[in-house]
Formats: structure tokens, C-alpha cells, sequence
């Protein structure tokens, strides 16, 4: 039952020269945070920014996305952090949008209010033990024995990258520049920003993750928005079946298709 | 004081393959049984439109809350062990058909070495050839006094299957053919047929077309929908106790599955069970229920820690190495089997990898336990390499070329380039016992009624990281000659040790079995030696661990201890006697 070799046990390509080079050569989009005004014809008009929104409610609220408010985040400025630090990680090109687009940072914010954001599922009880066997090379374990939970750890790391930018670019980490908050998501990555109770490398490897699944998951959890993560993937969704096609050998492509459509309700 | 219920004539703890199988068995005898399961009730009905990888695969909703109960872990004696708080790094089954319902379903048989490694060992390499530190030994039992439960377990699971060419006998061809083959199969098919191996389909309970078992069960025909590990099945098309055996038992109505049911201690007067005592985790209160005979039939973890919770055996001293309760702890490991390998990336060819089946892939057996000549090699047992085309799911698959960035804009192209152009094979590897890994009751943490926590202490040797690196170099071959434009290739460091990730769900031992009381727990019907009305089932009873996926044998030993049981009852009483060969050998 353990053929699945897929939970990314191998981060091991962390840190990469070739990246830096790469963002030296190429004019990535200034700004961390993608206006609606880029969105193009890719998505309706319910994801469009509050402005619009504004607009549009009173007229069509049935499509006003009513599920785009905070309920983890209270400042602002935290979310803006976030926004950023997710679109640098996933930024939009032109394979399709980027994490912002997507609905990622929405998707963490609604995951940090529940059972994922307490640690509900996790064994908590003391002694806590954060500093120990820290040269495992097993993230996973390494982060679980601090006593802060996953919330609290996107609150204090996001604060971090913004008090960096401060120190390092003069500007919060949602103004700096692409190249800018790259260097500091690295820094963090590398687990070279000083943390109190953690580390910051364990932020990032949250960080990281919950990014992913907000752009892959399905659509019901608030992140893959119209499904355009999955597009962008060819990933079909929920298919009752390839029992057809299974054996061919030419690549298939399908419309994806969401849980609310496979239940049926 | 424990409310004390009416007597029955079995109580059983968990309702996974094991106890499924048991329960299946005496009622059909006529016998009153009671399954005693903590999780919560499930049906086949709870995974229809359940194809949710966040749910399943990153949040675990099948597995085990670890926020009640969990284990602690250590690599040496002298160590602190830490408790292992999130599911990353502890996947254990859960709820009704325990973890027998999110497998993926790949059914081997073990080999016959595996049942008589320690002879088997010494008399084609000599005693010296034994490691130091090793507890390995037989298990009292061949794999041909083990066959006829092989083939009773691959009937009611409908196992689908092509012969091994290098296999153990059989007494009977697989009861339903293999599933469907796939570009990707073929290719890693054809390499290792190039390299003079022998590939043959993985054996699967997703099964491949609609299957009537002897019990009257139908598992249905797999729909390759790719969501089966960490998942139940949407068809009813993956063999699970839901689909088979707990249905055979219920229909006998002599079957009570009571969820809910956390057991605590085995009530004993040293010398007979006289039942369980476990607390409603509903209300708070504590029962205790009253049996002719007692079956422990919970994972590994559960087992050994309600025998030392109840004092029944001696536990293991790895000082001394006496006693036997937690010994002989082995797994797949996820840093030196199942989860390395080689991944080769394609420029030019695109596969339908979002497509699959749990067990659906191919594997080699050259390699397996003794198949190769250990004379000349620094490890014994071996290595069974395998593709499976499990089906990918998008937030798990983002791999990229070592190397390359895992994160950014050029992460994003990479990822999504290579998402149906990456593939994967690994060698699943063999660990054998040794002194200083077992387990034990852990001194400080607890769960969540106030009892010790059971600790693993675990410990690789230098043959264990040398047996996984040949696994690795044997997938890079191959992986060569499926004609990846890139092979990536894990590497297992000098330094690499258990890094407490019990995530494969494939751990043993604690209550081996043997055919001699001073060097096991249980005989090979998993009846304790010292408390005869006591059967501890399941993969606590494996000395040692094949490099193969353990239900099927799991399943083999849970119907020949089900056998034992019936003969128990029907005789009342006393050691239930072992074959002949195992007595030759003993």
C-alpha cells in the first residue's frame, strides 16, 4: 500500500544557482501582486478584484464570490505578505496564472481556520522539543516538534519576511521587487532568517506545500480556481473512469471535471 | 470498575484484513463473535465521489488521529525518544476495515527463503555468513505448509495476476487475469526483458473485472480512476475487509462490530484471557468484554503495546536480549526502500501518468530475497524492482531534474512540463532484524487516556544501506534502458539512519513467531505460547521483513490462524499442534 513515491520526500534540490541566473536573464513583471486588470478573458468576472466587485454585486451576485473574505488573517498587511510570497512561488507566466489567480492565498487563509491551521489531527501534548535531532533530514519530523501550531507559524514567518525586506530593501515584502523578495524567500528557505520557537526554513517548507495545494486542489477549497490549475497540469479531476483509454498510447486530453459536478449535487 | 457484558465466544480487537478474516471464519463455524474496532463506523458508501486528494492525501482523513494516540521514536538506546505528532510521518489505517481499506492493493507472496532464512542462510553460506547484531530466524512454518492459505486469501480478494516466471509453486493460477498493461508498463517491460530479467504484472486486489468470491462476495471490475492509495474505492472494485469478509460475517448474524471501542488491556489470570477491556470513546465508560477466546488483530503498534499494557510475556531487554514482547522490529523504511529510486524524465514522449491503479505496474523478482548468490555480496536478502502506474495526482507530482530550481517561474515550466513525462521505479527492499530495534513502553508521553505511549527504538545496520543501494543502482539500469533523456538517482549516505517516518504502514514484529516458546511469542497459528486462549494476528508475528508488500501474507496467516482458532474451540482447548516440517526443523 506504500508504492507512492509522490509526497515529495525529495526537496533536496533546494537551493539552485541556475535559479538566480535565470531571474538575472529574464524581465520577470514588476510587482509582487497581479492586478485585476491583468486577469485578461481567462477568468469571469466574479474573481475579479474588490473594485469590480463593488460593481458588480448589487447587478449579478449570484456570481459574487462570497467566499473571498478573510477568516484567518485580521491585517491586512499579513495577507498582502502572503499574496506575494505565494505569487513569487507560483508566479503567473504564460503557461497560466499564477498563485494569485489561482486563489491561493484565499485558500491558505480558509486552511489556517481550521483543523490543518490548529494541528487538530496532530499529537500535541508536552515536553515540546524544537531544537532536537534538528539534523534529520526529514522535514516533516524536524517541523512538527515545535509547540507552535501551523497558523501561528504563517503569522510569524510572513511578519519575518516583511520585517527582511524592511532591514534588507527598505520596502514591506509586497512593494519589493520580484528579484528583491525572491532573495528573502530564499534567505528562508535556507533557514537563514533568525526565528523565535522555529526555524524559518520550517515556514517555507509550509509555506511551499500549502501553496501547491491551493493551486492543485479542487476547486471546493477555495484554490484552483475554475479549475485553471488542473488545465494548466492537463490533470483531469474526478473521472469515473479511464478503463477505455487506459492502454492507449497517444496523450489523452479532458475537460477537467470537479467533485461538485462528479457528486452530482 | 469496568462494566462487565454477557460472554461470547470471541472477542476480536480491530476490524482490519486480520481480524475481518478471523471474524469471517468462526461465524461462518457458528460461533458468537464481537469485534471491538476504536475508529468510527464506514461503509462502502463513504468513498462514493471521494476522488479528493487534499482530503485523502495531504490532510489523511483515513488515517489515524494522531491527536488521541501515537508512538515515539529513537534510533539508539540512549536516546530521548521524540512522539511522532503528524500524519507525514505516521499514515496507520483506521475506522472499520482499518488500513486494509486505503492500500493500494499489491498482493505478493513472500518466498519461500523467507519463511527459513536462518537454515536457509547458513546452509548455502555458512554460519559465518550471519551478521553480527542479527536476530533473524525461521518462523517455524514453509512456504509450502503456508501455500493452501495463500490461495484461500487471493480467492476472496479476487486477486488479479500474471505468473511470476520465477516464482514460488502455486497450487492454483490466480483467480482473476492481471489488469490492462500501459505504454509505461511496456516500456519498463521491455528494458528489463533486454537486461535478461524476468518482468511479470504486479498481482492486484483491484481487480479486473467482476468477481464472485467463494464467500458470495462481488468485488467489481477496476475503473483505473487512479485514486486508491489513501483512498477507498469508489466501485467497490479494490478488495477490502468492507467488500469481503466483514460482509461474509455480518450475513452469518453472528458477527457484533461495535465501533467506538478503544481496548486497553487484555484481562488475564496469567494463565488464560478472559476478554478485553476497552473504554465507549462515545460516553467515557470502560467495559469489559468477556471471551472464550481473545484475538489481538490491530497493527503492529496495537498489538505489541496492549501485551505490554496488560504484562503478558516478558518483555524484550536489547541489553541482554532477553525476553521477546517488542522484538524484531523491521520495515520499509522510507530512506532506503519503496520511496528511492531512479526517476527518469522524457523530453519526447508524453504518458496518460494522471491515469492508474493502485497495483497496477510491473516487477522483477531476480533480485528478491535469495533469488541472486549472496556469497560475494555484503548484504543478505534483496531487492524487488518495480514501475507501478499508480496514478498521479497533481499536488504530488511537481517533480523536476535534480538540480533545477523547486520553486519560481521556472520551477512552474519545469513541474508542468514533465508532469506525464516523469517516471518512476524502486526497489522495495528486505530489513532484517537486529538486537537494538524493537519496542518497547515509552517513559514520558501518553495518550489520551492517560496510557504509555509505546516507543520504537530502530537502528539500521551497515547491510541495510547496502542492500538499498544496489536496490538503487539495479533501478538506474533500468532506467537507462527505458531511454530517459535524464536519470535522477537517489543516493543512501554513509550516515543515513531511521528517520521516523512510519509512513509505508509496513511495520513488524513485537510478537514473532517460531516454532520454539524460548525464541517467540506465538506459534505459527499467532497462538501465544503462554496464554493459549490468547492470538495475537497479524504483522506483529513477522520476524523479519520480505521486499514485499505484506497484506496477502498478512491475510495468509490471519486464515491459518483462523483455522487454529476453530480446531481451539471445537476441542477445547490446548496448544494447537504445528505441521511436520516445522517440527523437523525446529
Amino acid at each position: 500500500m506504500t508504492d507512492d513515491y509522490s509526497n515529495n520526500n525529495h526537496t533536496d534540490e533546494a537551493s539552485d544557482p541556475g535559479r538566480r541566473r535565470f531571474i538575472k536573464n529574464t524581465g520577470m513583471i514588476a510587482g509582487g501582486v497581479v492586478g485585476g486588470s491583468l486577469l485578461g478573458g481567462l477568468l469571469t468576472n466574479q474573481f475579479t478584484d474588490t473594485e469590480d466587485d463593488v460593481k458588480t454585486e448589487s447587478s449579478k451576485d449570484k456570481e459574487t464570490n462570497f467566499q473571498e473574505a478573510r477568516q484567518f488573517f485580521t491585517r491586512m498587511e499579513d495577507f498582502a505578505v502572503l499574496q506575494a510570497a505565494t505569487e513569487r512561488l507560483f508566479p503567473e507566466n504564460d503557461d497560466g496564472p499564477g498563485a494569485i489567480k489561482l486563489g491561493v492565498p484565499y485558500y491558505i487563509d480558509k486552511q489556517l481556520a481550521g483543523l490543518w491551521g490548529i494541528n487538530g489531527q496532530d499529537y500535541r501534548h508536552a515536553p515540546f522539543n524544537p531544537q532536537a535531532q534538528i539534523d534529520i533530514k526529514n522535514p516533516e519530523y524536524q517541523a512538527s516538534q515545535i509547540p507552535l501550531n501551523r497558523g501561528t507559524v504563517f503569522l510569524h514567518g510572513l511578519r519575518k519576511l516583511n520585517e527582511e525586506s524592511q532591514k534588507q530593501f527598505n520596502s514591506t515584502f509586497d512593494k519589493a521587487d520580484n528579484d528583491q523578495q525572491e532573495t528573502i524567500l530564499s534567505k528562508a528557505e535556507e533557514g537563514n532568517i533568525t526565528m523565535s520557537g522555529m526555524t524559518s526554513s520550517n515556514f517555507f517548507f509550509l509555506l511551499r506545500q500549502a501553496t501547491l495545494e491551493g493551486a492543485y486542489c479542487d476547486p471546493l477549497y477555495g484554490g484552483n480556481r475554475n479549475m485553471e490549475g488542473w488545465k494548466m497540469k492537463e490533470f483531469p479531476g474526478a473521472q469515473a473512469s479511464y478503463a477505455n483509454v487506459i492502454d492507449k498510447d497517444e496523450f489523452v486530453t479532458m475537460e477537467p471535471v470537479s467533485l461538485k459536478s462528479y457528486q452530482g449535487d | 470498575m469496568p462494566k462487565k457484558l454477557e460472554k461470547v465466544d470471541a472477542v476480536i480487537v480491530g476490524s482490519g484484513w486480520a481480524g475481518g478474516i478471523t471474524a469471517a471464519e468462526l461465524t461462518k463455524k457458528g460461533h458468537q463473535v464481537v469485534i471491538l474496532e476504536r475508529g468510527q463506523s464506514q461503509k462502502q458508501q463513504d468513498y462514493i465521489g471521494s476522488k479528493d486528494e487534499l482530503r485523502y492525501s495531504l490532510r489523511y482523513d483515513l488515517m489515524q488521529d494522531l491527536n488521541k494516540e501515537t508512538i515515539t521514536s529513537r534510533n539508539d538506546l540512549d536516546e530521548t525518544a521524540l512522539p511522532v505528532r503528524n500524519n507525514d510521518n505516521a499514515r496507520l489505517g483506521n475506522d472499520t476495515g482499518g488500513a486494509g481499506v486505503h492500500w493500494n492493493g499489491i498482493s505478493f507472496r513472500w518466498l519461500p527463503y523467507d519463511f527459513e532464512i536462518y537454515s536457509k542462510t547458513v546452509e548455502r553460506y555458512g554460519k559465518d555468513k550471519i551478521p553480527e547484531g542479527s536476530t533473524m530466524q525461521d518462523w517455524g512454518i514453509t512456504y509450502d505448509e503456508l501455500e493452501p492459505y495463500y490461495d484461500q486469501y487471493e480467492k476472496t480478494a479476487g486477486i488479479s495476476g500474471e505468473e511470476n516466471p520465477i516464482g514460488p509453486p502455486r497450487s492454483n493460477k490466480y483467480p482473476n487475469p492481471p489488469l490492462k498493461s500501459t505504454p509505461s508498463i511496456d516500456l519498463f517491460k521491455k528494458a528489463t526483458s533486454n537486461l535478461g530479467y524476468h518482468p511479470y504484472h504486479l498481482p492486484s486486489a483491484n481487480v479486473s473485472q467482476q468477481y464472485e468470491n467463494p464467500d458470495g462476495e462481488t468485488i467489481n471490475g477496476c475503473m483505473y480512476c487512479a485514486f486508491c492509495e489513501e483512498f477507498g474505492c469508489d466501485f467497490g472494485a479494490k478488495a477490502d475487509p468492507m467488500v469481503t469478509v466483514l460482509k461474509t460475517a455480518e450475513k452469518t448474524g453472528n458477527l457484533e462490530l461495535r465501533n467506538h471501542a478503544n481496548v486497553t488491556r487484555v484481562s488475564h489470570d496469567g494463565n488464560r484471557a478472559s476478554g478485553l477491556v476497552y473504554t465507549d470513546t462515545n460516553t467515557g465508560e470502560e467495559f469489559e468484554q468477556p471471551a472464550d477466546i481473545v484475538v489481538l488483530a490491530g497493527f503492529v503498534f496495537t498489538n505489541t503495546r496492549l501485551l505490554l499494557l496488560s504484562e503478558i510475556g516478558k518483555p524484550y531487554n536489547p541489553e541482554t536480549g532477553q525476553g521477546i514482547i517488542g522484538k524484531n522490529f523491521t520495515g520499509h523504511f522510507t530512506n532506503i526502500s519503496t520511496y528511492i529510486g531512479a526517476r527518469g524524465f522524457f523530453e519526447d514522449k508524453k504518458f496518460n501518468l494522471f491515469m492508474g491503479a493502485g497495483a497496477l505496474g510491473a516487477t522483477i523478482d531476480d533480485f528478491s530475497g535469495d533469488n541472486q548468490d549472496h556469497t560475494d555480496l555484503n548484504y543478505l536478502h534483496g531487492y524487488e524492482v518495480h514501475y507501478s502506474q499508480l496514478g498521479k495526482r497533481p499536488m504530488a507530482n511537481n517533480h523536476v531534474p535534480k538540480g533545477t530550481p523547486n520553486w519560481g517561474e521556472t520551477f512552474k515550466k519545469n513541474s508542468l512540463h514533465y508532469t506525464n513525462r516523469n517516471l518512476f521505479i524502486t526497489p522495495q527492499t528486505g530489513f532484517l532484524p537486529n538486537k537494538n530495534s524493537y519496542m518497547d513502553l515509552d517513559p514520558t508521553y501518553k495518550d489520551a487516556l492517560g496510557n504509555p505511549l509505546l516507543r520504537v527504538t530502530c537502528k539500521y545496520a551497515e547491510q541495510d544501506r547496502e542492500r538499498a543501494r544496489a536496490g538503487v543502482a539495479r533501478c538506474e539500469e533500468i532506467m537507462k534502458e527505458m531511454g530517459a533523456d535524464i536519470v535522477d538517482v537517489d543516493d543512501v549516505a554513509d550516515d543515513a539512519d531511521f528517520d521516523h517516518k512510519f509512513y509505508t504502514d509496513h511495520f513488524f514484529g513485537g510478537a514473532i513467531m517460531g516454532a520454539d516458546p524460548d525464541t517467540s511469542a506465538v506459534n505459527t497459528y499467532s497462538q501465544m505460547w503462554e496464554m493459549e486462549n490468547l492470538f495475537v494476528v497479524g504483522g506483529s508475528s513477522f520476524p523479519h521483513n520480505s521486499n514485499y508488500n505484506p497484506t496477502e501474507t498478512i491475510g495468509a496467516f490471519a486464515y491459518r490462524a483462523a483455522e487454529g482458532m476453530n480446531t481451539y474451540l471445537k476441542q477445547g482447548g490446548g496448544l494447537l499442534t504445528q505441521g511436520k516440517e516445522a517440527q523437523k526443523n525446529a
